[in-house]
């Protein structure tokens, strides 16, 4: 799971019959310093994150599947959003998202 | 997930028995700022996706999931075409 700041949203009508109804998210990943680090991807939402959260997402097909509950086994997402982060506390120090 | 371009196709007779009937196109990854990003690959299209568009794109295994055989040889399958991005953080 990698920690990801939510910066974007992505629309698409003509998309898989299996992610209709999905919520396509912006994620930049983050350092345990809350810096950028690495290329922004796209994610599932499955918990009903918002721009500008800090995130935990999947980014490993078969878990990423399981964590978003699709009805259809078949549904092609390797990618999913599946925690809002309130605390990441590391040797690097405290990011305190929610007091 | 990740965004890229659809540059080109990919004719091929000798294939896998289960890439039959499917369509093949040359796709350049891209950042969330539209600009390349590593070399091309050939994905599997099956929402009918054109030369040009801006598509997203599912790797490995989940890429052949909308195929007729999901356990199709397949390592990147287009599953949308995007119609718009909103992105907080600004172009590069």
């Amino acid at each position: 799971m990698i920690f990801s700041r939510v910066v974007g949203n992505l629309v698409a009508t003509q998309k898989n019959k299996n992610l209709k109804g999905a919520k396509l998210m912006l994620l930049q990943p983050l350092d345990t310093k809350g810096a950028n680090a690495g290329e922004q991807f796209i994610a599932v939402d499955a918990v009903g994150a918002g721009i500008g959260d800090i995130v935990l997402a999947i980014a490993e097909g078969g878990s990423a599947r399981q964590a978003y509950k699709a009805q259809n086994p078949l549904t092609p997402i390797d990618t999913v959003i599946a925690g809002i982060v309130d605390v990441i506390d590391t040797e690097d120090g405290v990011i305190r998202l929610f007091d | 997930m990740y965004l890229a371009r659809v540059i080109g196709t990919v004719v091929a007779t000798q294939k896998d028995e289960s890439l039959r009937g499917v369509k093949l196109l040359v796709i350049q990854p891209l950042d969330s700022f539209q600009n390349n990003m590593g070399a091309p690959v050939v994905a599997a299209d099956t929402i009918g996706a054109g030369y040009g568009e801006l598509v997203f794109c599912a790797k490995s295994k989940e890429g052949a999931m909308p195929l007729r055989d999901p356990n199709a040889p397949v390592d990147a399958g287009i599953i949308g075409i995007v119609d718009s991005i909103h992105n907080e953080i600004k172009g590069r």
